[in-house]
């Protein structure tokens, strides 16, 4: 009897670990972007090595690329220049390593979470690394992925494969039904908060229950991709019907017979019944509300219409709410709000901004509010476009702009002035994230819809 | 020595130090956001700022030290900046690999050896890579986990890529047999 995770790593074992070497893991899919490649494809040139499988590898740009559409398809140089400078090393590592590149103007680029997916490249079963923590995004379809550093980056580039200790397994059990107005973010921050910042270290989780198999795959990478915010190295959900309807059709999942084959294959990834976690918790999905952060770690969270928690003298939780400028009791319901931003790997798909527009729509942000809304990727933009919700976001005043990670780290030109309250729908409320002094909040789409509207932290149950 | 738990890569090295291409000179970005004043002067109050932390070889830090992005420019400023290691009680997994792989060692404590170290700072101890033991001044001696690969690599020098590419005819054993 086993775990999801035990068939995937099983599947991919070339040599096994013994207790003086750790196994040789084989990556299908090696995905990656400009910030962590740069040293892995000189330490590939320093040894004279080509990239093994460029078949399995497929870069994009996304975390220091501007979002403003001037700098991005018109004669506007980009205006970090330091980022620019990457993004041209990457351009020539990828025509001199033969790797596929999805460049500043491909209309498949985006942020490399979002676009792997919708082209089908990620699928249940695989193996998925990616110099960059979020990659267990890709767990939603029963994949194991995980971040890596840019030491491994190379590994992977010179052998397509990676020495790996085998983590442990930690079930995440969520029963019954969200409410309305209750989203897939709001479950995972609940689940941090539950776990922790460093519950899940030396795990991979695997969520599972009724709530889990009732979202949508969009949703699903939602709670996957915030794993690494409670500790775990990967977290997984096991393949569906949900997954396969996903995939089907999809540039590069298996077509014709092989679809049928791959199915059939995909549908053994699951947990046997009686198969054994290291550790597990219990979520009743029922009674959760919506959730926002009040400090510098995910795992210091709240539903929405709670208050600061009281802790003093605790000299890290007084540090941390020094720098969000609050205090203990303060309730978080009508604090005031400068910056809004709708968008990331986390929350910056199709099903993200839908939930935006139902906000937002026939409704204008509050004076002196900035909403940035960003698309996970430029196909998103596309859907997002020709479905109405772009001309429902400039009506209500947003800024929309072009796809990559723009607002959720300070290193593309989209930052939070210092001292400035940032309400995001990204994944890291830690000091500085979104700019030197910012101070993020997380929620969901519709509660950063809500507050743009509002200017101040609104629950948006009162507004659906 | 910096007593705060869960000090995340973002503290470490800020994003928007992340543009470089090279792996050097990131030693003088450490902890930027804390080391530094808004107008670029080195904050006096900050730990790495105050003469007694000059010549330090060791960062003892509070629980949960490196979690949040997988950005091995982390271990990589540390390293520049002169550390050697790192003591914790608990150290986030991704920042524990790439540390290890570039040498800096990631030392995980109990709570009453942390103490000790955080009540007691600039104090000299001794590291035994090959027992793996942290010796404090006052003779307590601890064992920390250290994967046994891990430190075959750091003692004899031998490098991960090495070994790996070591194993491709195996790879290409694996790629072959796969019908899928």
């Amino acid at each position: 009897m086993r775990t999801l995770f035990d068939k995937v790593w099983a599947a991919h074992e070339v040599v096994a670990e013994t207790p003086d070497t750790p196994a040789v893991l084989y990556v299908d899919l090696h995905l990656i972007h400009e910030v962590t490649s740069p040293q892995a494809f000189s330490l590939l040139r320093s040894l004279g090595l080509p990239v093994r499988r460029p078949d399995r590898t497929l870069a994009t740009m996304d975390h220091s690329t501007p979002t403003s559409t001037d700098q991005v398809f018109g004669n506007v140089p980009i205006k970090v220049d330091a980022a620019a400078k990457q993004v041209r090393q990457l351009e020539q590592n990828a025509a001199e390593f033969g790797v596929e590149l999805f460049g500043m103007r491909d209309a498949r680029r985006g942020i490399v979470h979002v676009i792997s997916p919708e082209l089908g490249a990620t699928q249940p079963g695989m193996t998925i690394v990616c110099g960059d923590s979020h990659t267990s995004t890709h767990g939603a379809f029963g994949a194991l992925a995980f971040g890596i550093g840019t030491t491994e980056v190379g590994h992977v580039f010179a052998t397509q494969s990676l020495l790996q200790r085998k983590p442990k397994t930690f079930a995440v059990n969520v029963e019954g039904q969200l409410r309305p107005g209750v989203t897939a973010k709001d479950l995972i921050l609940a689940v941090i908060g539950k776990v922790g910042v460093s519950g899940g270290t030396g795990h991979v989780f695997e969520y599972r229950g009724s709530a889990i198999r009732a979202l949508s795959m969009d949703e699903r990478m939602t709670v996957c991709n915030m794993s690494i915010e409670a500790g775990a190295r990967a977290g997984m959900i096991a393949p569906d019907d949900t997954t396969f309807a996903y995939l089907e059709g999809k540039p590069r999942a298996p077509k014709a017979a092989d679809w049928d084959a791959a199915v059939a294959r995909w549908r053994t990834f699951a947990t046997d019944p009686g198969a054994v976690f290291d550790a597990s918790v219990d979520i009743d999905a029922s009674t959760l509300e919506p959730m926002i952060t009040y400090g510098t770690n995910p795992g210091m969270v709240l539903p929405i219409g709670a208050s600061i928690p009281d802790k003093a003298g605790d000299a890290a939780f007084d540090k941390a709410l020094r720098y969000m400028g609050f205090h203990g009791g303060d309730a978080m319901l009508g604090k005031p709000v400068d910056v809004v931003f709708i968008g990331s790997c986390t929350n910056g798909r199709l099903a993200d901004l839908q939930a935006a527009a139902r906000i937002l729509k026939g409704r204008k942000v509050a004076p002196g509010v900035r909403l940035l809304i960003v698309p996970g990727s430029q196909e998103i933009k596309r859907a997002a476009e020709a479905e109405g919700l772009a001309e429902i976001f400039k009506a209500a005043g947003a800024d929309w702009r072009e796809s990559g990670c723009s607002m959720c780290l300070g290193m593309n030109g989209d930052t939070v002035a210092a001292g400035q309250y940032s309400v995001s729908t990204s994944n890291r409320n830690f000091e500085g994230r979104q700019g030197v002094g910012a101070r993020t909040l997380l929620v969901s789409p519709f509660t950063a819809a809500a507050s743009a509207v509002q200017g101040r932290i609104t629950d948006p149950r009162e507004m659906l | 020595m910096i007593p705060s738990s869960n000090i995340d890569t973002d503290q470490i090295i800020p994003a928007r130090f992340l543009t470089t291409t090279t792996k050097d000179g990131l030693g003088r970005q450490l902890f930027a956001d804390w080391r530094y004043r808004a107008d670029g002067s080195p904050n006096p109050d900050f730990v790495l700022n105050r003469p007694e932390a000059r010549g330090a070889e060791i960062l003892v830090a509070g629980r949960n030290f490196g979690c949040g992005s997988s950005r091995e420019h982390a271990p990589w400023a540390l390293l520049d900046f002169g550390f050697r290691a790192v003591i914790s009680t608990e150290i986030a997994d991704i920042f524990r690999g790439n540390a290890l792989k570039n040498g800096l060692l990631p030392i995980v404590v109990d709570d009453a050896t942390a103490r000790w170290l955080l009540d007691n700072p600039g104090a000299e101890v001794d590291v035994d890579l090959k027992a793996a033991r942290l010796t404090l001044p006052t003779g307590v001696s601890v064992a920390f986990p250290l994967e046994a690969f891990a430190r075959h690599c750091l003692l004899n020098g031998i490098d991960e890529l090495g070994y790996l590419r070591g194993r491709l005819s195996d790879i290409e054993r694996y790629e072959a047999a796969r019908s899928w």
